[in-house]
């Protein structure tokens, strides 16, 4: 029965690449923890550093940058933590994060832990209507006083609206006060073109799921001479700043799902961004005022995600969108994060300058390897009974709250 | 049928998921969140809608194979519950916020998405029963058990919403629902019920009355005007109440003083021996039907609180003003309490009250 399900939240997670089952599960049956001095520990290092010299030579980093987590959350944690306490500790007036107001909560959130208990100051990165940061916005926020700042954090691409930013020119702009830059690439690699020595950037965030590997593995990549305070203290593993024994057949995985990823990716981009413009540009026609918010360029897949789709559909909320369309078979998201299962309004729809009104009725549809035009077709076939339901039970909410005002 | 089963993580609405699901309807399950913010962890038999309850719901709708959402109605239940409770007690009346939550959340704002979105029903875990007459309408009816009966709270829902409702315990002993859940390999089997006032965690209702409406320093009055006491807010009491009230000088008789009285215009508390506590004439208002409205002068019962005991009584109804006079007088009928009206083991339907007082009952006209 799941087989007839049509899946279009790639950006939540992908499916494994077969050639990363295969390749992980083989490694399962091996022993060996890569820190131990014997045969099998060689081996179980062999296999670590060959994954570490695939993801390097994949988004041209070196090797020795490549340091193993457990995903895209902890990348971001130990990036932005472990440089904030490291750079503080140089100099104890770089207490200020310049981080963009569209990043994914993993970010947010650490930020505003820092904010809370060590005493950061936080200099939110204002973006445009379709969510992009400008290097100018940078650059005025370091001159404010640029002797203050820790680090710059802004997403390589952004996780629901699909917008590239200008990452090259963003690290320029803080290299040139000599302030470290990370990005959050975990929606960009093997998507867009992620080149690390080139971008410039000091640290990169990135993820096994996203790239059709394994869940709770991924990696940050860190310049050799980034220094970053360590979060998880023990064995002293990954540069002695991420303790922990190495998850070996993960991290096969991972690689192999990456190297497959950035082998095939212009052809696919190419592909998918066919797919994207031919789903939004029928949900435009089906007659119901969907607009698409963001970057979107009919044939472009440089400025935006190629797989990715959001979608604004007037007088709906997402979440009974994304029941009907569940009920229909086709699997989508809002795009924005929950809590305890309730959609809230995207941060980053009102940061683009959204009525919340409208970001409600956000639909987020990304594709990814697996994906094919009867995909497109299902869900274009399922949207107009979806989208004529979900108007009705919005409206049927809306009399209600009119009519409920107190009798006595 | 198409049914939305609404799942708070209870025992209680997890069983009626199953037997809706058993029974060979289509069920999809909906946790209400109704809280603007949840606690993470569930901390006593109080609150509800806690990350905990929407995780356990969860895991019920995965152990039965149905799908499972969680609804947004926080900002519903902030302004048709919440502050129609703070509202009420600042009027001097004592609320039943769980009445009202069924009349406006769970079998309104809940239902009529649920039909929008192409269900036909809403059931849930209370205890009630819903009989087809041999007419063909559906008539509310208490439960078989009696300790658990719940058909008080649903005394609110009129004849179309009672056509889209199932109640699927009303037929059983809550012992035997554990037991069921048990049996399923539910293991929110032996999940304590929950109690008192949801959106009230430590139960302590005068405390967060107190955060909401601040400080209002009032007097205690006796029934001959004399001032007996102060009190910090007149909206913290509730006619009946005996504890709390701190006189400083007991009663010429030496007898207890209860509250009998809350002027809310005066911001004045005022008390009495017991013998004032009881009446036997209610005005209701604000009435709903479970059926037809009753012509002309009716033999009923009459229930005032939602476990207590059911009085025989004349009720006669003039548009959504309900006249009741019991049989014999009762204590601690607060205006903001509901009556509900029973024919038998069926509910006619309910009044908000407004005034209740010790009467001889008039002629009826």
């Amino acid at each position: 029965m799941r087989d007839s399900f049509v899946y279009l939240d790639h950006a939540a997670t992908t499916p494994m690449l077969p050639e990363a089952i295969e390749a992980m599960t083989a490694q399962m049956a091996r022993i060996g923890n890569a820190s131990s001095l014997h045969t099998s520990g060689r081996v179980g290092r062999r296999v670590v550093e060959e994954s570490r010299e695939t993801i390097a030579q994949a988004l041209g980093a070196r090797p020795s940058e490549v340091l193993f987590t457990s995903g895209g959350t902890e990348s971001d944690n130990l990036a932005i933590k472990g440089t904030f306490w490291a750079r503080r500790d140089a100099d104890p007036r770089r207490v200020r994060l310049l981080v963009s107001t569209v990043e994914h909560h993993a970010v947010l959130d650490c930020v505003e832990f820092l904010e809370a208990h060590e005493g950061a100051k936080v200099t939110w990165l204002e973006v445009d209507h379709v969510g992009r940061v400008h290097p100018e916005t940078v650059r005025a926020a370091i001159k404010a006083d640029p002797d203050s700042v820790a680090l710059v954090s802004v997403m390589w691409a952004n996780n629901e609206v699909g917008t590239v930013q200008p990452i090259a020119e963003i690290a320029a702009v803080a290299h040139e006060f000599g302030i470290p830059v990370h990005s959050d690439a975990v929606q960009a690699a093997g998507q867009v073109e992620v080149d690390f020595a080139r971008s410039g950037v000091d640290l990169l965030s990135i993820s096994g799921h996203k790239v059709g590997g394994p869940q709770g593995v991924g990696a940050l990549l860190a310049r050799r001479d980034a220094t970053l305070v360590p979060l998880t203290h023990g064995g002293g593993q990954e540069r002695q700043v991420r303790s922990g024994t190495l998850d070996v057949p993960a991290i096969r995985g991972f690689a192999v799902a990456l190297r497959h990823a950035t082998a095939n990716r212009a052809g696919e981009a190419e592909r998918l961004v066919a797919l994207r413009d031919r789903l939004i540009r029928g949900a435009q026609e089906a007659g119901f005022g969907v607009g698409v918010t963001g970057d979107w360029e009919p044939g472009d897949g440089i400025r935006r995600l190629p797989g990715n789709a959001h979608l604004l559909v007037p007088g709906c909320d997402g979440d009974s969108l994304l029941y009907l369309l569940d009920a229909a078979g086709v699997e989508c998201s809002t795009g924005s994060a929950c809590q305890a299962g309730v959609p809230q309004p995207s941060h980053v729809l009102l940061a683009m300058g959204m009525p919340e009104q409208q970001a409600r009725g956000a639909l987020r549809l990304t594709l990814g390897h697996t994906s094919t035009g009867a995909d497109v077709d299902a869900f274009l076939a399922a949207l107009p009974a979806a989208v004529e339901r979900a108007q009705r039970a919005q409206v049927a909410t809306r009399t209600q709250n009119t009519s409920n005002q107190k009798t006595r | 049928m198409r049914v939305v089963a609404a799942m708070s993580g209870g025992v209680d609405s997890a069983v009626a998921a199953a037997r809706m699901l058993q029974a060979g309807h289509e069920v999809v399950g909906v946790h209400l969140a109704l809280s603007q913010n949840a606690a993470t962890l569930r901390e006593s038999a109080r609150g509800c809608c806690t990350i905990e309850d929407a995780g356990d719901a969860r895991r019920v709708a995965d152990m039965l194979g149905i799908p499972f959402y969680v609804w947004d109605m926080a900002a519903r239940f902030q302004t048709d519950v919440v502050e129609d409770f703070i509202a009420e007690y600042s009027a001097g009346r004592t609320p039943n916020p769980c009445l009202r939550c069924n009349e406006k959340i769970k079998f309104a704002a809940l239902l009529h998405k649920a039909l929008a979105l192409g269900f036909d029903a809403v059931a849930t875990g209370h205890y009630a029963q819903i009989v087809e007459s041999t007419s063909g309408a559906r008539e509310l009816h208490r439960a078989v058990d009696m300790n658990k009966d719940q058909s008080y709270v649903l005394g609110v829902l009129d004849e179309d919403q009672l056509a889209r409702s199932f109640f699927p315990l009303g037929d059983t002993a809550k012992p035997q629902v554990r037991e069921e859940a048990a049996a399923r390999g539910f293991y929110v089997a032996a999940k304590p019920d929950s109690h008192d006032i949801c959106f009230i965690p430590d139960g302590d209702t005068r405390m967060w009355l107190t955060e909401r409406l601040g400080e209002q320093p009032g007097n205690i009055v006796d029934v001959d005007g004399t001032t007996v006491g102060e009190h910090a807010g007149a909206y913290a009491f509730t006619v009946g109440q005996r504890r709390g009230l701190h006189l400083g000088q007991p009663a010429a008789g030496g007898e207890p003083r209860y509250v009998v009285q809350v002027q809310p215009s005066t911001n004045t508390v005022v008390v009495g021996t017991a013998e004032l506590l009881g009446v036997d004439a209610i005005t209701g208002d604000h009435a709903r039907w479970c059926g037809p409205a009753p012509e002309g002068v009716v033999s009923v019962g009459a229930q005032v609180r939602a476990h207590g005991e059911e009085v025989p009584a004349t009720a006669w109804a003039d548009g959504t003003q309900v006249e009741v006079r019991l049989e014999r007088r009762i204590r601690g009928v607060s205006p903001g309490q509901s009556v509900v009206l029973y024919d038998g083991t069926r509910v006619v339907g309910s009044a908000t009250i407004a005034k209740a007082a010790a009467n001889k009952p008039p002629a009826a006209g």
